[in-house]
């Protein structure tokens, strides 16, 4: 103790975690600070960027053009979706893990986390080959005598895939959170007359509500700022900011707008999950103590 | 016909037999405790009348009604934990109260009651506290409270003291008596702590191996082990080879080699004497202060024996000091073989 301490007061820790500093600094604060700087510089369609004029017109295109207000809107209620979805098919699949058999539980685990290995893009390919006007399911439908349903470049498409594609992050949460849970406390409820239903929603689900915030915390954050999917499954016309940022850049190489965008987001981003946090982890804290 | 009924009740893990046809029966009102080394089996019991571990084979019967196969739920048993298994996300209030609630008991029955069993057990100042607040005694008094207070036909202790520390450990099982008697609760406690089952049981089973070998009051067990292996688990023996002298008194066999039968005799109905008197001569090898009492190793002629003496204030011996030993004859117990081997 004395010796963490001692070494606290010496500044040898600031000296220690340098490198780690030094690549936060270059990777991350920096980048920020140069989109941050960029998206007030002044934008010209014949000149570019003007590096040394700055304004505030971009701030001001956004916030009163409805377009970008529906796309932020569309943005956030299609991430939340998402969230509630993973916490949905999250806290049963975490729940059955943990209650599995030495080998299968292994196995289940590697299989929940095997999509991870495999790129976003080529896991949106895959939904685009199966949601298609002619893919898979189209096929099936047409196979049964249906007429074929625009799957394609909705909403339901980009939910499907992200929800699939974010899984893995609510479940390692909950899981982290179940292990840490005594299997006598639920056979203590059962003893005393509770159901296998009361079990859950009174026992279970409380004591795992600080793995569930995370796990909404790392979903969200992740859907509202996902480019790949909605960028591949939610086509041309189905825009979320992360899109919109790219279009912004690479087609109408308006730079400062699209840093603009990207800015916003990530204030907003910020205000709805650090709000989420507040009002979900002051209710448990004090009886968990986490 | 008793209380509470185990008749050939079994437990099977795959090629593992766990428990193998236990025969109990337990009278309204009575504390026994289930004694045996870790997997003897003890534990899959009380979890087989508890509800949590299915049956292999034989029944549960308790008071009069068949329970073999229904659910924990239904059966109204109270459960005290080796890990307590409180709720950490509720107040001791709303531990307590669970069952209640459970039961639909109206509210100032609920406040009423939980107001009683926390008098009970003493915790009544701690009411808003969350169990990671409380002490290991503490969580011990409330894991109690919760089992008793949806006032079950039988209690069931599985280990409850083995997480306390010593000093602790001796309070909670006074404690432990002093509740149950005053409730007058049936209880079942699985131990492996022979001190513990002999200090508060009205009767103790030995199990080892998965079977039951001694079912008898604390003082009789202690004085009349059937086997060898319960002469040694329960309290200190000496075990000496031996005969049946032609009165049928047991003797022991003075000269080194099996003898027919197996003799215990506890350390401290050995008498000390001076050198050169007594049935045995022996040299101390080591002695160790036990507080109460003296333990001294003896090497004899019929090997080393173990003897205690009560700390009664004089000198003790010291090592290297020739003394004679003595007892009575009738002291001596005939030992069955060991018929299980765990």
């Amino acid at each position: 103790m004395s010796a963490l301490a001692a070494m606290r007061r010496g500044g040898r820790g600031y000296l220690l975690s340098t490198p780690a500093m030094a690549l936060f600094v270059c990777l991350l604060i920096l980048p920020l600070c140069l989109t941050l700087a960029l998206s007030f510089n002044v934008f010209d369609y014949q000149l570019g960027v003007k590096n040394d004029a700055y304004t505030l017109s971009h701030y001001i295109d956004l916030f009163s053009d409805s377009y970008f207000y529906e796309i932020f809107f569309r943005t956030f209620w299609i991430s939340a979706l998402v969230t509630l979805l993973c916490v949905l098919i999250g806290v049963p699949e975490a729940y059955i893990l943990s209650r599995m058999g030495t080998p299968w539980r292994s196995i289940f685990l590697i299989l929940i986390l095997t999509p991870l290995l495999i790129s976003v893009v080529v896991r949106a390919f895959g939904w685009s080959l199966l949601l298609g006007a002619d893919g898979l399911i189209n096929q099936a439908i047409q196979a049964l005598g249906g007429r074929p349903v625009k799957l394609l470049y909705t909403p339901f498409a980009v939910v499907i895939a992200l929800v699939h594609v974010m899984l893995p992050f609510m479940i390692i949460p909950i899981w982290t959170s179940l292990q840490k849970l005594d299997p006598a406390a639920e056979q203590a409820a059962l003893s005393l007359g509770a159901s296998q239903a009361k079990v859950m929603r009174l026992v279970v689900l409380p004591q795992v509500m600080p793995g569930v915030l995370s796990g909404t915390l790392i979903v969200f954050g992740l859907s509202a700022s996902s480019f790949a999917i909605p960028g591949l499954l939610g086509g041309r016309r189905l825009k979320m900011v992360a899109t919109v940022v790219y279009d912004q850049y690479l087609s109408e190489l308006n730079w400062p707008m699209g840093a603009t965008i990207a800015v916003v987001l990530l204030l907003a981003n910020l205000l709805i999950m650090l709000s989420w946090n507040r009002m979900v982890e002051g209710r448990y804290k004090k009886t968990l103590g986490a | 016909m008793a209380f509470l009924q185990l008749e050939g009740l079994s437990k099977r893990y795959g090629a593992i037999d766990a428990v193998v046809a236990t025969h109990l029966a337990v009278e309204k009102g009575e504390f026994v405790s289930l004694l045996g080394p870790s997997g003897c089996g003890k534990t899959t019991t009380l979890q087989m009348i508890a509800g949590f571990v299915d049956a292999t084979a034989g029944r549960i019967i308790l008071d009069g009604r068949d329970i073999t196969d229904a659910k924990p739920s239904s059966r109204g048993l109270g459960v005290v934990f080796q890990s307590y298994a409180l709720f950490p996300h509720m107040t001791v209030r709303d531990n307590v109260a669970f069952g209640l609630r459970m039961r639909k008991v109206p509210a100032a029955d609920i406040a009423r009651r939980v107001a009683t069993v926390l008098d009970l057990v003493r915790l009544a100042p701690h009411t808003e506290r969350y169990p990671r607040e409380l002490s290991g005694g503490q969580r011990q008094r409330v894991a109690l409270a919760r089992a008793l207070v949806i006032e079950p036909p039988v209690l069931l202790l599985d280990e409850p003291l083995s997480n306390l520390d010593a000093n602790l450990r001796e309070e909670m099982q006074f404690e432990i008596r002093r509740i149950q008697c005053e409730v007058g609760i049936t209880t079942l406690m699985v131990t492996h702590d022979q001190a513990e089952a002999l200090s508060i049981s009205d009767r103790v089973v030995v199990m080892q191996a998965g079977r039951v070998t001694q079912i008898d009051e604390p003082y009789k067990l202690y004085e009349h082990p059937r086997t060898r292996f319960i002469s040694g688990f329960v309290g200190k023996a000496n075990m000496l080879a031996g005969d049946v002298d032609d009165a049928g008194c047991p003797q022991v066999r003075h000269s080194s080699g099996d003898g027919a039968l197996t003799l215990s005799l506890r350390p401290e109905k050995i008498d000390m004497l001076d050198a050169g008197s007594g049935r045995l001569q022996g040299r101390i090898l080591v002695r160790y202060f036990l507080g109460s009492q003296w333990l001294y190793r003896i090497a004899t002629d019929l090997g080393e024996l173990t003897v205690v003496r009560r700390n009664d204030g004089s000198a003790p011996l010291v090592e290297g000091t020739a003394v004679g030993l003595d007892w009575q004859a009738e002291l001596l117990r005939v030992l069955a073989a060991d018929e299980v081997h765990a």
